[in-house]
């Protein structure tokens, strides 16, 4: 009966979006039922200081902060703990842990080797049956000790939950100072959880719309300007940039195709603005709508076959979907409102939006057939859904009435929304995929 | 030459000040103050005030930016999540296009902006049907669209920054802005 909660929590998320249940592990047991009222409950997991070589405290720091922040673990507050030191090549004092009530266990080993590289070791416990369920080694630079905790936090996330971790990634934002009138507007990136933010730009021009690449360390955002807009492509590791073209009119609402090889993106003349895509090789541009109504905010479907899109061709902006040639474009929402900002999620299952209703703002997902709508969210302003790489948790900005955006996560349940780890303004966020 | 929307708000609020003193002054004429029932008549101080003073009038320079936000008029507004030209607008622009008519090495930036009630691509989009609705009405008046850019701001720069409908219907609007040839 060992983490009958947990699983069954992401099993019964599952099922509420009726979507097959998450593959789990084969070590795991079958599900009990022990979820009532449908209210999740968070799986109490311990994650002592790490011992060795340094940095094993703000290792474990890490990993207990984003198996927190997922909503799904219960990390157990280190001043409870029966035993501390745990050598990572004797068995923990199983007993001991099971009156704290800690049904998962990470102990772990930092060694710096002989030629200056960092090594960890961890292993992943089930206090209840006594049974070790992972035992891994990880191996970096020692300034890449924050991305090994989060390789770890990921190992863990997986193994408990059948579902890929997230955490070992970065979100691409906006981060913005100054009054409502006059905002100052810079890209940052920060590690997912909010830790070494580093500014793009230096706010001399407005950024708005950053979307990364799912293939590489290469983002492409919008510029702003009194002359006029431009889209770019950025390498995030080597700070090259350079400009999509030129083009007669607006520019904007730039998005990666999924091998990285097309962009795109909205171009306006004489006041309606369509979708073109541009081939990054050969810069050949094609038009793929050419209709009078507003068609922007084109989003891939994982396999490049399909995008889904934002119109006002019907009367007002709803969600379409057409072949990636432009061909058969069909609309999909239906369910009253204001839809805007489809973003269609990595795993291919559902399509994330922004939707207006009676005066609010929601952010919600759909089926890309439109069908099993749910609205996550409701706020005076919810805005530009991003999703973590896992397609299970979804990343926003919530702006209060007169207020400054900030950024928010809410996972695909709806259940756990909360302030993402970043304490100043931020809105338009993007998050990598995982990194290598 | 670049123009500065603040200066010209705060110089338009001035000549608004004065101008209303001034009406003040002619519509409300008053007696000559004489001396109070009882009080003593003052001390002759001997001084004679010249003759021929009176206020000093100021106006913008014709042809200047100043003239065009003042006399003419650079914002249009539009209703919620439309584009179309509202017949409060059209004066405006016939205004506009008459004061650009008269000044033909005058060259514009229409800028079209959105209230924050909608998302932020969408409104770029919207915008830049706004920033052309103006544009073209500005040509059917005879401007020539060589003289005429287009911009959308999305909804990046209100002019109020207020969260009621007052405030959104102010930052939903097009903005004439002169960006070469005023005096």
């Amino acid at each position: 009966m060992i983490f009958r909660s947990a699983l069954a929590a992401v099993i019964a998320c599952a099922a509420l979006l009726g979507v097959a249940a998450p593959t789990v592990a084969t070590a795991q047991p079958q599900v009990g039922s022990t979820i009532s009222s449908g209210v999740v409950e968070p799986l109490p997991i311990a994650v002592p200081a790490f011992t060795g070589a340094g940095r094993g405290g703000e290792i474990a720091q890490v990993i207990a902060g984003n198996l927190e922040r997922s909503g799904l673990f219960k990390t157990i507050d280190p001043g409870a703990f029966p035993e501390r030191n745990l050598d990572i090549a004797v068995q923990p004092t199983f007993d001991a842990w099971k009156r704290i009530n800690a049904q998962a266990l990470v102990n772990g080993h930092v060694t710096v080797e002989g030629d200056g590289r960092l090594r960890v070791d961890f292993r992943l416990w089930d206090v209840f049956s006594g049974e070790q369920l992972l035992g891994l080694q990880f191996t970096s630079t020692p300034e890449n000790w924050r991305r090994v905790a989060h390789k770890i936090s990921d190992a863990v996330y997986e193994r408990m939950t059948g579902e890929k971790g997230y955490f070992d990634s970065r979100i691409v934002f906006v981060a913005e100072s100054g009054p409502r009138d006059n905002r100052i507007k810079r890209l940052m990136i920060m590690d997912q959880d909010g830790a070494n933010p580093s500014s793009l730009t230096d706010g001399s021009y407005i950024v708005m719309t950053p979307r990364f690449s799912s293939t590489s360390q290469e983002i492409t955002y919008m510029a702003l300007r009194p002359t006029g807009s431009a889209i770019y492509l950025f390498n995030i590791e080597t700070a090259r940039q350079e400009t999509l073209g030129r083009f007669p009119g607006m520019v904007f609402a730039p998005r990666f195709s999924p091998d990285g090889n097309r962009v795109a993106y909205s171009v306006e003349r004489g006041g309606n603005s369509d979708i073109w895509i541009m081939n990054l090789t050969s810069r050949a541009q094609s038009k793929l709508t050419s209709d009078p109504g507003i068609d922007t905010s084109p989003s891939f479907s994982p396999d490049g076959s399909r995008i889904v899109f934002n119109s006002d061709r019907g009367g007002s902006p709803q969600l379409y979907i057409m072949g990636s040639d432009g061909s058969g474009a069909r609309r999909i929402s239906r369910g009253g409102g204001i839809y805007t900002t489809p973003v269609w999620s990595p795993t291919g299952d559902f399509i994330a939006f922004t939707k207006q209703q009676g005066g609010q703002f929601h952010i919600g997902v759909m089926r890309p057939d439109g069908s099993d709508e749910r609205i996550l969210t409701t706020s005076y302003l919810d805005e530009g859904p991003t999703w973590a790489p896992n397609g299970r948790v979804l990343m926003f900005f919530r702006e209060t009435r007169g207020g400054a955006p900030r950024l928010w996560t809410v996972d695909i349940t709806g259940r756990i929304l909360r302030p993402a780890p970043y304490q100043g303004s931020g809105s338009d966020p993007a998050w990598s995929p995982l990194l290598n | 030459m670049s123009f500065d929307v603040k200066r010209a708000g705060k110089l338009a609020l001035v000549l608004a000040a004065a101008a209303s003193l001034a009406a003040c002054a002619s519509t409300k004429p008053l007696p000559e103050p004489g001396p109070g029932p009882g009080s003593p008549p003052g001390p002759g101080t001997g001084y004679q005030p010249a003759p021929g003073g009176g206020p000093v009038d100021s106006r913008a320079l014709p042809g200047s930016t100043q003239d065009f936000v003042i006399n003419v008029g650079d914002f249009v507004y539009f209703d919620l999540d439309s584009y179309d030209i509202r017949s409060d607008a059209m004066s405006v622009l016939d205004a506009q296009a008459a004061w650009l008519n008269r000044y033909p090495a005058v060259q514009i930036r229409v800028e079209g902006n959105c209230d924050e009630r909608g998302t932020r691509e969408y409104n770029l989009a919207l915008g830049a049907r706004r920033a052309n609705a103006v544009r073209d009405y500005l040509v059917r008046r005879g401007v020539s669209s060589g003289r005429i850019s287009t911009l959308s701001w999305g909804k990046e720069r209100p002019i109020d920054p207020g969260t009621g409908e007052a405030a959104w219907s102010r930052n939903r609007n097009g903005h004439t802005v002169i960006i070469a040839g005023a005096r």
